[in-house]
């Protein structure tokens, strides 16, 4: 009899342990009608709450992209703000379904710790950042500094390659969070301040007095910076690649923001029109309606739209398009999106 | 009569047999959810592509950490960084109790003097200090401290050798030449012969009841053994000075600002607990036993050493040993403010650089769940030392 209760309650147990495969990120999305992101503390321009907790910022509207392609309106997101240190650990854990945390695509990220990345959406550089006042004109006049930076990025790393290559000794100041590093770097605890030249330009924007830190003209490193998804659910990663990528197609063709009902409306070009939901089947591939890419421009914008109300020249933020890397190839840059068919 | 006691219903009701069996049921329950678990998390990170073992350790870290105990370069390797973590972690608990010992005794014993305005310091000291979250503690001194000192270029200075900005304190580096090695020895020696003379005065006192000056003999033995030394020697110390070099200074000693602050918040944070396990301690003892003490001639100073502190011990030690362990568990707030202590260079860069979190976090617990039962059996050993004969 004990014996038989004894199998009774272990049957019971392994039908809890095989129950452990999990359904596809799409489909546990659609059923509770959102997914998570994960974003920044807050790096003006990229993903930054206002005073109401709305988020803006060029990742910001890689979610809603990928909102708008799912459910058709862009604000189906539940924002979860990550320390650089929490972030992967969210991810591979299943608390967010989407990374787009200005997060570098690196070798190592990619094949070792369970991440798939889903694509470019700035292409960013590693610099320096310096008082005015300090006389520093070039990143090799650093030997000795101290240097401010924040914990858990490709930057640690970078700089150390920096120093050692440059046969430099200094001093690294490793803070956990961006705002504590903005806080020791402007109280004088570090000579620079290094991370990338995007985040430099936003952080600077929170200093006592901008105008007296300049960057110095060094790109020490290279920074893809990108959305990030689990391994192990290709569909998924899909939708968020090619969510992006139809942005920046959309601005290849001239389709944008505002003009997106009237082009889809009157378009003979079959590559807009594929763009416009109207042929093609992409939405079937992708398990999506047909109007996810219109949803996506229509609601959101193309990659020039975000990039210039997020970043772009007229932003508090200032990163001038025309000769960065972040320019379409057409114009110089390497921003080139494979074709939506 | 005699079978019936064997037959399976009496063995089914059976109350100690009962009690066997459901124990033998928990056990298989915690067993069988342990292993779920276990099995579930491998599944899961085989699944997600995850790499696992420990193999990473020995992979160069490529990375820098600011304060370092042991050589350590970029081309380390995860394990050197986790020995670095490790030892800035030990450091910071370490001074942090000497410190918060200190002061925690004194304050208490403050609190409770006679004095009225000696006792309400004391008093205002702790209901603050203890009441203020750590980490609002921990930024309030660290970016207090960075606001009010000068940068390197306008260090205050003292001496030409002590230097303080807000890079940290500097100071001269003392370098052994020849014959440093006998100063050593005569330290040793020195301590050595001290400690002979307490034993010896110890069984003097028991057989005749004539007192030794032990302490006072002793300090003077160290200075003058070391002294005597140095003059046989011909002072072979030398200092390596700091000098303003570029940004900052380099050579002799330097104290980060960070590590400063941390010792600081911790210290006197722990110190207002301290003080308050010190007063409930002295006030355990009860007032005849000083009055008693009295009566037998003795007088204040060997009252509080010989009578009070003696009692006080056995209640002060237990509490004491539990503020020591938070003081350790809470020093791992240090990544707030970028002391490279284990948590943010092994569990902070380190675990990015890796991705295995389930590893390194694992080997951080371990690190201070050690570090806590070894503070917990020092001072249980500490206290059965202490603890009062009873007669």
């Amino acid at each position: 009899m004990i014996i038989r209760k004894l199998t009774i309650l272990s049957a019971i147990i392994s039908l809890f342990t095989v129950s452990a495969a999990t359904a596809g990120t799409l489909d546990t999305v659609k059923g509770q009608g959102f997914f998570n992101c994960g974003v920044s503390q807050g790096v003006p321009g990229f993903s930054n709450p206002d005073s109401d907790g709305n988020w803006s910022g060029i990742d910001v509207d890689v979610c809603r992209a990928v909102s708008a392609a799912i459910f058709g309106t862009p604000d189906n997101v539940k924002y979860v703000p990550l320390t650089a240190k929490e972030r992967f650990t969210a991810l591979q854990s299943g608390e967010i379904d989407v990374l787009s945390r200005n997060t570098t695509w690196t070798l190592s990220r990619d094949a070792q710790i369970g991440l798939e990345f889903a694509g470019v959406n700035f292409y960013d550089g590693q610099g320096f950042m310096v008082r005015s006042d300090s006389g520093i004109t070039s990143a090799m006049e650093l030997d000795g500094a101290s240097v401010c930076t924040n914990l858990g990025t490709t930057t640690e790393l970078n700089m150390a390659d920096f120093f050692r290559a440059n046969g430099m000794s200094y001093e690294p100041v490793v803070f956990e969070k961006a705002d504590e590093v903005v806080n020791a770097y402007d109280e004088g605890r570090c000579d620079t301040y290094t991370t990338d030249k995007s985040g430099l330009a936003a952080q600077r924007t929170k200093l006592a007095d901008p105008d007296a830190h300049v960057v110095l003209p060094e790109t020490i490193s290279k920074e893809p910076l990108g959305p990030v998804v689990r391994e192990g659910d290709g569909d998924w990663a899909d939708i968020v690649r090619w969510s992006l990528n139809a942005m920046i197609e959309a601005e290849e063709f001239g389709l944008d923001k505002g003009s997106a009902s009237s082009t889809c409306a009157t378009t003979g070009n079959p590559v807009v029109a594929r763009l416009c939901g109207k042929e093609g089947g992409n939405g079937a591939a992708l398990n999506l309606g047909d109007s996810w890419s219109f949803d996506i421009i229509s609601q959101v914008g193309n990659y020039g739209d975000i990039y210039e109300a997020n970043v772009g020249a007229s932003t508090p933020v200032g990163l001038a398009r025309a000769g960065s890397p972040n320019a379409s190839y057409k114009n110089g840059g390497v921003l080139y999106a494979p074709p939506a068919r | 009569m005699q079978d019936r006691n064997l037959s399976l219903s009496n063995i089914l009701f059976n109350r100690s047999i009962q009690g066997i069996f459901y124990q033998i049921v928990t056990l298989g329950l915690v067993i069988l959810a342990i292993i779920y678990i276990v099995d579930n998390t491998a599944r899961n990170m085989v699944a997600r592509g995850l790499a696992s073992g420990f193999h990473f350790l020995g992979v160069e870290a490529q990375f820098d950490i600011q304060m370092t105990l042991i050589e350590y370069s970029p081309t380390s390797t995860y394990f050197d960084s986790f020995i670095v973590g490790l030892l800035n972690t030990l450091l910071v608990a370490g001074l942090g109790i000497f410190v918060a010992t200190i002061v925690g005794f004194a304050v208490g014993i403050a609190r409770l003097s006679p004095n009225w305005l000696i006792a309400k310091l004391a008093e205002a000291y702790i209901e603050i200090l203890r009441n203020i979250p750590l980490l609002l503690q921990i930024f309030f001194w660290y970016f207090a401290v960075l606001r009010a000192l000068p940068k390197p270029k306008q260090s205050l200075e003292f001496a030409d050798s002590f230097f303080l900005n807000n890079r940290g304190l500097f100071i001269p580096d003392p370098v052994f030449g020849e014959g440093g090695v006998l100063i050593l020895y005569s330290f040793i020696a020195a301590i050595l012969i001290s400690i002979g003379i307490a034993v010896w005065s110890k069984q003097r006192q028991n057989k005749t009841g004539q007192t030794f000056p032990v302490f006072y003999s002793s300090i003077g033995l160290l200075i003058s053994f070391v002294f005597l030394s140095m003059l046989a020697t011909g002072f072979p110390v030398t200092f390596d000075y700091p000098e303003l070099k570029g940004f900052n200074f380099k050579g002799g000693i330097k104290l980060i600002p960070e590590l400063v602050a941390l010792t600081f918040a911790l210290s006197m944070y722990t110190a207002s607990f301290i003080a308050e396990v010190v007063r409930a301690g002295i006030q355990a003892v009860s007032l005849g036993q000083t009055e008693a003490a009295r009566s037998l001639g003795l007088n204040p100073n060997q009252i509080l050493r010989l009578v009070i502190i003696p009692q006080a011990l056995r209640v002060i030690v237990p509490p004491l040993t539990n503020q020591y362990l938070n003081l350790t568990k809470n020093s791992s707030l240090a990544a707030a403010i970028a002391y490279p202590d284990l948590v943010l260079v092994f569990a902070g860069t380190a675990l990015m650089q890796t991705g295995q979190a389930i590893e390194i976090i694992g080997m951080v617990m371990g690190v201070y769940l050690f570090l806590s039962l070894m503070t917990s059996i020092i001072m249980n050993l500490f206290n059965r030392f202490m603890r009062v004969a009873e007669r």
